[in-house]
């Protein structure tokens, strides 16, 4: 292996570039970015970075001298506009540019609304860039009322963001309830109430019909025909796999870039990790959008252009920070049929273990760390407590991972 | 330059395999009772403000409890995503059953 060439210089992206020379790999890395930036943390994007205090200069990966040192070489100003598997050459603006294997690490990209409803007025954002952080916290320093619309992490991060910036939020969620895909009903009890108490006016089940306004946003009209006042808005709805490479190289797609249990995509030698990848995992074809699964998945790329034939089986894990609320989850619930709920040692702490019979498949937890980490180890173990002890407050979780 | 051995907690308060949080002059330390001995670090991860003493002790390993970063902890190396700054490590000791750490005054 001469040249390992990676199309995207997001997490994954990098996790392949920094693993492989972890693994003594000696050949050339060049790490192609679209976005003009070193490699950075997008997860403050909907935090930290929206405070009024934070210069949102953004939290790179590592320094410039990393790259260097590393022998990384970083174009992250370079669109690849083409793969030419039989040539094995991408196609850059000015040259065809070859490789002995290539990753794609090509992200996702937010999902919009129809343009008839966003009739190019100003004021409406999505949030996936560190520019799209910027123009948002720029807009909160202005604006008096923020209509967030999608109730997922994304849209409960900025309305708290928002919040904590003196704004009036408005909040709806389409689907029946917020985190509807992505946590418990009890989570989303605990997550519903902190924005209640802090203002935050969360509609769900209710849609967004229609924005008020000629030029600048003014307002909206929601499906149930009431009105909002919103001179901001940030539209948290999704993302959807950037795949359009992929797609025109002949690669098999399906909501992502399909690749086999080692991150090999339909065609050898071309392999894809992050938030654009659809894996195998437990008979079903997943996509996970985590920062666990960029870094992760990456590993295994980087591992697998090594020649380790590694399967990629994660155990999912996602955090979120709203207000006061930390909240971490392990594991992915669908199929449980009994919440078990465990106290936390404080009173704002809390957990919520979901088993399918004697089984545990998932664990949300808010404010206690400990019990998450605890958490995490016992699923990735393939442990299953028995409920009754989880229930206890006073069996020490510890204990149950050395049993 | 000199030592300054503070006591910092009795070596049976850090079970085997754990890791117990310390304040030592204004600082926030975490104290391992790991396979090859007691070690000490800074207290709050490199990565964001997290406590290491909710962290998971393996071997002579630290995980985060927030981001899964891991640090060894016997040098402070950090040696897994997210993280990329080593923590700080602090010389130990244990004498009549108690662990001393020698801070900075």
């Amino acid at each position: 292996m001469r040249h390992v060439a990676i199309v995207g210089a997001g997490l994954a992206g990098f996790s392949v570039a920094r693993r492989l020379r972890e693994l003594d790999y000696t050949g050339a890395i060049t790490l192609f970015g679209d976005e003009g930036a070193l490699p950075y943390d997008r997860p403050p994007l909907s935090k930290g970075s929206l405070k009024a205090s934070v210069d949102a200069s953004g939290a790179t990966l590592r320094p410039s001298e990393f790259f260097e040192e590393n022998q990384i070489a970083l174009r992250p100003s370079e669109p690849v506009l083409g793969i030419d598997t039989t040539a094995r050459t991408l196609q850059l603006r000015g040259e065809a540019f070859a490789f002995d294997a290539l990753v794609l690490a090509t992200g996702a990209t937010p999902r919009a609304l129809p343009n008839a409803i966003i009739r190019g007025l100003h004021g409406v954002h999505g949030l996936r860039t560190l520019a799209d952080a910027q123009r948002i916290s720029q807009a909160f320093g202005t604006a008096q009322h923020a209509l967030i619309v999608g109730g997922g992490y994304i849209g409960l991060e900025v309305a708290a963001a928002a919040a904590g910036r003196g704004l009036r939020v408005t909040l709806i969620e389409a689907g029946p309830r917020i985190l509807g895909r992505v946590a418990g009903p009890p989570t989303a009890d605990a997550i519903r109430a902190a924005h209640k108490r802090k203002g935050v006016d969360i509609r769900e089940g209710v849609g967004l019909s229609a924005f008020v306004g000629t030029d600048q946003v003014k307002g909206a009209i929601l499906s149930d025909g009431a009105h909002v006042a919103a001179d901001c808005v940030i539209v948290g709805i999704g993302i959807d796999p950037n795949v359009t490479l992929a797609k025109s190289a002949g690669l098999a797609t399906e909501n992502g870039i399909l690749v086999d249990p080692t991150c090999q995509t339909s065609q050898p030698g071309i392999w894809a990790a992050g938030d654009c990848a659809a894996f195998p995992m437990a008979d079903q074809i997943t996509r996970l959008e985590s920062v666990g699964n960029a870094i992760e998945m990456g590993e295994v790329v980087a591992a697998n252009i090594m020649g380790q034939s590694r399967p990629y089986a994660p155990t999912a894990w996602f955090w979120s920070d709203q207000f006061d609320l930390k909240l971490q989850m392990v594991g992915l619930s669908p199929g449980y049929d009994r919440i078990v709920t465990r106290p936390g040692v404080n009173p704002d702490a809390i957990s919520h273990w979901y088993y399918a019979g004697e089984r545990l498949l998932s664990v949300d937890i808010i404010n206690e760390p400990k019990t998450y980490i605890i958490a995490k180890r016992l699923i990735e173990t393939g442990k299953s407590p028995p409920p009754a002890q989880i229930a206890d407050q006073s069996v020490n979780l510890k204990v149950l991972l050395k049993s | 330059m000199s030592s300054n051995w503070v006591l910092a907690c009795a070596a049976n308060d850090v079970d085997e395999e754990d890791v117990l949080g310390v304040e030592l002059n204004g600082q926030k330390l975490a104290v391992y009772n790991t396979p090859k001995g007691f070690f000490a670090t800074d207290g709050i991860c490199t990565h964001e403000v997290a406590q290491l003493e909710d962290g998971l002790v393996i071997g002579t390993v630290i995980e985060c409890p927030l981001h899964q970063g891991r640090f060894d902890v016997t040098n402070g190396k950090a040696l897994s995503a997210p993280v990329c700054v080593d923590l700080k490590t602090y010389p130990t000791k244990v004498e009549d059953g108690d662990v001393y750490i020698d801070v900075p005054a």
